[in-house]
Formats: structure tokens, sequence, C-alpha cells
């Protein structure tokens, strides 16, 4: 361990650089505005610049390029918390409590929330990643088929559990979003499913598509019903709300580091940020003394699914360097920037390329720094986008909207897909159907079938394979618990006959 | 990019159904605004690796007057990207690079198309595939590793490969004909996956690429058995101790008769002119000469062959048919 910070100490040297500290700069502006454009993610703006680092040397280019993926990250909490429209699968827990906050005024709260816990969640992942890389490593390999099915099934079974909304409901919602993650190419046989002839339909529903439809459009569609009038009007501006909103933000530090190790935790294991998010911010409601007005605007429910999302996303870098395996789209473009550089990522990575290495790691510290303190100057300056008149940023948000959907295949069919969703979100809203499950099924529904039936062939039929190991049964039994959570604490509340309130 | 001209056949032919093919037969085609290069694959495959590292190449050494944009179309199974590259016609702004889902995919699903709705460019090399099983498997040497396989009931031994249906399939099926068992084969997403899963040893055995797989041989996690190949390869740059890409043997050597090698090529739409396909021809021949694609073919120990015009057509018109002969008897093709 102690070679470790041997290493770290020389990586800071070398991410120190005035030339590599300014490359951080650009990088997170980049990044910011390629997060707030919903469309252009992360991924499609590393891809894009991807070309422009080959003639730096590969430290400052990675620098570059993760700096703009922490750009995006923060950038992906503004439009989540503004206008309701997550950039990334991870940002849609960020919504549920940032964007009411928004509503009622306390938007610089929320985005100041926000951004502080993706730092703390980045921080505390970095910290341990520089602490166990190795051993973490040796963790990841433990996840065959049978243990990636086991954390979906965890995520989508805390969700039904945990959720507030009637469990029925959620699964209603979450049904309709493994059915639309069905369309497609069934990887398992090779065969198309549910294209009915239709060559638009080859590619399945996009999670974007879905996700800009359900949210930014349905939120249009509701906004202009309830008599076209944008509520985050009141958003008073106050340059004084970053110290305000962090002087509070101490008491929720076991909801942090809960956030943290469970982003972690899921960053390692190939689950990764979006299941993470989600997980951290139901067992928040649940815990919490506030759970109850979860979802109305309450600081913990943004604190703790950034804090986890982005302890995840930091996470994941280990098992790309170590193994060679991106876990995102943005890691597996950046896989291939490592590759046209001459660096294979794998076992060796740590030991042929210590400079490298120990010099990104470094760059995560420094970014994440400069991110933070970057991002949070411009809290008032987004805060006030809010006050423009809704009839003039309506259109300009529909816009923007169509124009990401556009982007994701350059296709004109996702424009008409992302209205189509819109009004399912608009109705789905108005029946009080929770729109959660949906993309989260949506987003994990085609992974978690891929893994459940890739561990039916290898066991040759037999579902004990999802208990045929310590670290997969664990896995599956704490799905059970969190599935079969509103049974059991009924049950509870029954035999001790008390004013216990059943869930 | 002025001596372009010289090799310019200086004949427009046949194709004269295009307005671009009526420029005069002197002034060499050049792209006028960006092209396109469309990936049927997702990010950070095979395809796309060597799609990225063609962009940058190009862009590094100021190959061409206009910008090569990469962008992935990888719905059904590559489908989604060659059905683009076909409703293109005439379009000389749209490259497309090939793996072996050029036949697998409408054979295996049905979409229509058909390497013939495209126009060949070139072939840019070809891919090799390897035998691989874990670093701490008792098989040393493919022998063993076939004798054990023999020797188990059917569907002991787990295949991992990338798709269903697709080459690494294909493969599979062929060594199950070759030695008269089963295996279970468990598709994955990506090469990369199923390195890590062979790793982590939760299959047996994998048949990954070269470039696949190097990292985790080089840090002694896996070990090569043989190459589905006629001939061992020439790299002998060490990798993992004293062994190089050239000590792999044969996998025809070791007893095990199958060869499959996959094409890394590129196509164009349907359509374009002679003219404008020698000048993607011309500039996939200038960067092969840099030393990034040298590195390149070095790392993932590719097979350097390089096709064009009608010796290309020819060789995928053969590989078409070998392909429909394998699918066909491994029960493959759609609506079977």
């Amino acid at each position: 361990m102690l070679d470790n910070f041997i290493n770290l100490y020389h990586g800071f040297y070398i991410a120190g650089d005035p030339f590599n500290i300014l490359l951080m700069v650009i990088g997170i502006l980049l990044g910011v505005i390629i997060g707030v454009l919903p469309g252009l993610g992360g991924a499609n703006g590393v891809a894009i610049l991807l070309p422009l680092t080959f003639s730096m040397s590969p430290t400052s280019a990675i620098i570059l390029l993760t700096c703009i993926y922490w750009g995006a990250l923060f950038g992906g909490a503004i439009t989540s918390v503004l206008f309701n429209i997550p950039g990334e699968p991870w940002s849609v827990a960020t919504t549920f409590d940032g964007h009411p906050m928004a509503r009622s005024g306390r938007a610089g709260e929320a985005l100041t929330a926000a951004f502080t816990s993706s730092f703390v969640g980045a921080f505390f992942a970095i910290v341990m990643i520089t602490m166990i890389a190795p051993l973490v490593a040796q963790f990841a390999l433990q996840f065959g088929p049978a243990e990636k099915f086991a954390v979906y099934f965890l995520a989508f079974a805390s969700f039904v559990g945990m959720s507030k909304e009637p469990p029925s409901k959620t699964i209603v919602s979450m049904m309709i979003g493994f059915a639309l993650a069905a369309v497609g190419l069934d990887m398992v046989t090779g065969q198309l499913r549910l294209t009915f002839g239709i060559t638009e339909l080859l590619n399945g529903f996009d999670f974007l598509i879905a996700v800009i439809g359900l949210f930014g459009i349905g939120e249009i569609l509701l906004t202009m019903e309830e008599g076209l009038e944008f509520r985050g009007k009141a958003a008073k501006i106050d340059p004084k709300v970053v110290w305000k909103t962090w002087k509070t933000l101490p008491r929720y530090w076991s909801t942090s580091l809960r956030s943290c190790i469970i982003g972690c935790w899921m960053g390692i294991t190939p689950a990764g940020a979006t299941p993470a998010s989600f997980m951290a911010y139901g067992i928040a409601k649940r815990v919490s003394k506030n759970g109850k007005n979860f979802g109305n605007g309450e600081i913990e429910g943004v604190v703790a699914p950034e804090t986890a999302a982005h302890a995840a996303g930091t996470a994941a870098m280990l098992p790309m360097l170590a193994l060679g395996v991106p876990g995102s789209p943005t890691a597996a473009v950046l896989l291939g920037g490592l590759l046209i550089w001459g660096l294979q990522p794998g076992p060796m990575l740590f030991v042929e390329q210590a400079e490298f290495v120990w010099g990104l790691i470094a760059s995560m510290y420094l970014g994440n720094i400069v991110g933070l303190i970057l991002v949070l100057t411009t809290v008032p300056l987004f805060a006030s986008i809010l006050r423009i008149p809704f009839s003039i940023i309506a259109p300009v948000i529909l816009v923007i909207c169509a124009i990401g959907a556009y982007t994701v295949n350059n296709n004109v069919f996702d424009v008409l897909m992302m209205m189509v969703f819109g009004v399912l979100g608009y109705l789905l809203k108005k029946t009080n159907y929770p729109l959660a499950p949906l993309v989260l099924a949506i987003v994990l529904g085609d992974s978690a079938e891929e893994a459940f039936r890739q561990a039916l062939l290898y066991s040759g039929g037999s579902l004990g394979v999802f208990f045929s190991n310590g670290l997969v049964s664990s896995i599956m039994a704490i799905g059970l618990i969190a599935g079969l959570w509103p049974v059991i604490s009924f049950l509870i509340s029954k035999l001790r006959g008390s004013s216990a309130q059943p869930a | 990019m002025k001596h372009l001209h010289a090799l310019g056949l200086g004949a427009v032919t046949a194709l004269g159904m295009t307005a671009l093919s009526m420029l005069p037969a002197s002034a060499a085609w050049e792209p006028t605004k960006p092209v396109e290069f469309i990936v049927p694959a997702g990010t950070g495959g095979g395809a796309d690796q060597m799609a990225r590292t063609l962009q940058g190449i190009i862009a590094k050494h100021d190959l061409m007057s206009t910008q090569l944009v990469v962008i992935n179309k990888s719905g059904g199974a590559g489908g989604e990207g060659f059905l683009d590259v076909k409703s293109n016609k005439g379009n000389p702004h749209k490259i497309v690079i090939t793996l072996s889902n050029l036949f697998t995919t409408p054979l295996a699903t049905g979409i229509p198309f058909n390497w013939k709705d495209l126009t060949p460019v070139a072939m840019l090399a070809l891919d090799e595939f390897i035998l691989w099983v874990n670093a701490e498997a008792p098989y040393k040497t493919a022998q063993e590793y076939e004798a054990a396989i023999k020797a188990a009931p059917d569907g002991t031994f787990k295949m991992g490969g990338t798709g269903s249906k697709q080459e690494d399939q294909i493969i599979t099926v062929a060594i199950e004909k070759a030695l008269g068992k089963k295996m279970t084969y468990i598709p994955y997403k990506g090469g990369g996956e199923v390195a890590v899963q062979l790793v982590g040893n939760h299959i047996n055995s994998s048949v990954n690429n070269p470039i696949e797989a190097v990292s985790q041989w080089r840090g002694d996690k896996v070990r090569p058995l043989c190459v589905f190949d006629s001939k061992t390869l020439p790299y002998t740059d060490k990798i993992q101790g004293d062994l190089s890409w050239s000590s792999v043997p044969t996998c025809k050597s070791a007893g095990l008769d199958v060869e499959y090698l996959m094409l890394r090529g590129i196509f164009m739409p349907p359509g374009v002119s002679q003219e404008q396909v020698d000048y993607f021809v011309n500039l996939f021949k200038k960067v092969r000469e840099t030393p990034e694609w040298q590195q390149l073919m070095k790392d993932g120990a590719f097979n350097q062959t390089f096709m064009a015009g009608d010796e290309f057509k020819a060789w995928v018109e053969q590989s078409e048919k070998t392909h429909k002969g394998l699918m066909q008897e491994a029960g493959f093709i759609a609506g079977n």
C-alpha cells in the first residue's frame, strides 16, 4: 500500500503540470456544455474529441478526456434539476427531488447539493482506488452471468419493495419497460424480436429517446396544462446560496457515506452507476426521517443518488483499466483511445505503465476539485435560467430535445418516438404511474435478460445456479428480502399489533 | 492529394447513372464534405477500434482533405448500418467497415441486404482467431484440451463467444463437428467481456481474436492453444515469457482441422463511380504505409492481405459461399 502512495505522489507531479491543469479546465468546461445538451452525452463528446488528442502524450490526452467526462457528469445534473431532463441514465434518480426543488424556487440549493455530492462520491471512490486497486480487480473477476443477474435483480427488487407508489403500479410500469427493452436483436439467439419488419426498430428503443420524451416532453405537456407558467419563477439569485447549502449538508453524512459504499460496490461489480443511483435513492427514502417527503423536493433525495452515481462511475474506471472491460459507453470510447496510444488495458497496465495509471488517478483527484470549483461558481447563473418566461424557454427546450433525440442515431424516426414517449409520459403521470421503474427497466432490462439466459445456458437450465455459491446466494437473498419488503414489514407490524405503519 | 490522377484508371466506366460520374475523367474525384464512416457494431469492439484508428491515422497524417466521422450503427447485429449504406445509393461520402456480419446478419436474421447491394472497395486485413483457455487450466496443448472434450459428456465444456450465430459460434460448431462432441456455447456482447469471463473461469475456452485477449495473455491469465489459420503467425515479438504469436501452433497441426479468418474490409453505397472507389482504395493504400497502422497489425497479429477490385470481389463471393455452407449445416439460417 505504501508503494501506492509513492506512486500517487509521483502521479501528482505529472498531473500538476500547468499544461495538464489547463487541459483540466478546458475539459471540464467542454464537458459541462456537452452534459447540458441532452443527446450529446459524454460518450459522443469524448468520441468527437478523441482524434484531437493523438498529438498529445497519453497522460495529457487521458486527462483531457476524463475531465470532459467529469464535466459531462456535472452538467447532466443541471438539466435534471432545472428541466427534469436527465442526460444520462444515472441522472434519472436526481430528477425525483431535484426538479421539485427547482420548481419551488430552490434550484440553487438543489444544484449545490448535486454538485457537492457528486464530488464527495467521486472522491470517496478515488481514495478507495488508491488504497485497494489490485484487490478490487480480483473481486470483479468473481462476476459471471449469475452474479451479474443477481445484482440486477437486487436493483429491480429494491425498487419494487422500497417504492412509495403501490407495488402493483411499480410492477406494471416496470413491465412496460421490459417489453420495450425486448425490442430489437435478441443477443442469445441472434434473432430479431418485436420489430414487425420495421427497419427503424432494429436498434430497439434507445434509453435517451425514452427519457427525453418521458421526462422532458412529458413535463412540458404537464406544465402547459397547468397554466403556461414555470413555477421556478420565484427563484431568487443569491450568490451566497452555495455557502448556505453547504452549512446544511453535513447533516446528511450518514446518507452520503451509505451512498458512497453502495456506489463503489456497484461500480466494481459490473452493474454500474444506474442501479447504484436508484438503490441509494430507494434506501435513503426508506431509512431517512424525512422519507415520506421524498419526491416533493427533499435535499437528501438529491444527495443520495448523486453521491452513489459518481462513486460508481469513478469506481468503474478500475475494472476498465485492470481488466479491459468498459463499464459505460464513454469508458468504451476511452478504451479505444488507450489502444491507439499503444496502451493495452489489462492486468499488466498497472505494472508496465505505472506512470500513466498513477498520473490518471492523480488527475482524478485534481480534475474533480477543479470541476467542483468551476461548476459551483456557475450555480447562480444556471439557477437564473428559470426566471426566463415559460413561453420562451419551452420552445427552446423542445428544440434542444429534438436535436438531442436526432443525434443519438442520426435518425428522424427517433424524434417521432420522442414525441410518442412524451405523450406516454404525460398519460402515466396523470394516472399516477411512476416513470422511474419504466426507465430502469429500459436501461437494465436487456443486460438483466442477457445475464439470466447466459447463466441458464451455463447451468443447463437449472435455476440452482443463482444459489450456487456464497456471493450469488447472498445477493439474491438480499434482493428477495428487498422485493418482498412491503409484505415483510406488514407482517412485522401485524405481529407487533402496534401502530407501526404498514408500507 | 495532387498525385491522385496518376493512379486513376482514367476511365469512368459503366456506372454512368450517377450525376457525379459525369465529371470529366481527368479531374480525379475528391470528397467535398465530411465522409461518414459507418461501423456496423458497437463501440469498443474490433471493428470499432480499427475504424477509430483509421480515423486517427487519416487525421494525423492529413491524408484526406475533409473529415472522416465514425458513426456506430450496431442495431440488428449491424443490419442497421448496412441498410443505411444500401439506401444511400450513389453517395460517395459514406463508407462502411465490415466484419463477418456482412454475411451472417442477413442469413441469420433475414434483414434484407446482401454484400452485392454494396460496392466493394478493399480488404484491409484479415483477423485471426485463436483457441484460448485459462492459464490455470491443466491443458498445455490443443491436443490435451481436445482429448478432455472428447472424454466428457456432451455440453460439459463451455465455449464463450461474441454474439449469436456469428463468427465465434460458427467456429464453435466447426470444432464440435471435428471432435464429434457438443459444447455449450454462451454468447456475450463483446470480445473483451469474453476474455474476462475466461480469466474469471466462468467459461472453459474462447476463440477470441488476438487483440481481444493479448493483454490477458501478457499478464499470464490465459493461454493460447492454437490458431485457426493454415500457417503460424509471422509476428516474433515476445509477449509472454519467451512466447510470441509465432509460437502458437496451427489448429490443423494439432489435429483440429478448422480454419477461419474474418474480413476487415471497406465497402461503399451502391451506384458510386469507379473513380470514387479508386480514391478510397488509394487512401487506404497510403494508410497501410503509416507506422501507426503497422503497429496495430503487429499488436493484433493481423493477416495483412490487401485486395481491391475484381480480386477482392471474387474473394468476397467465395467467402459468402463458405459462410452459407457453414451456417446451413449449423442450422443458423433464418426461417429454419
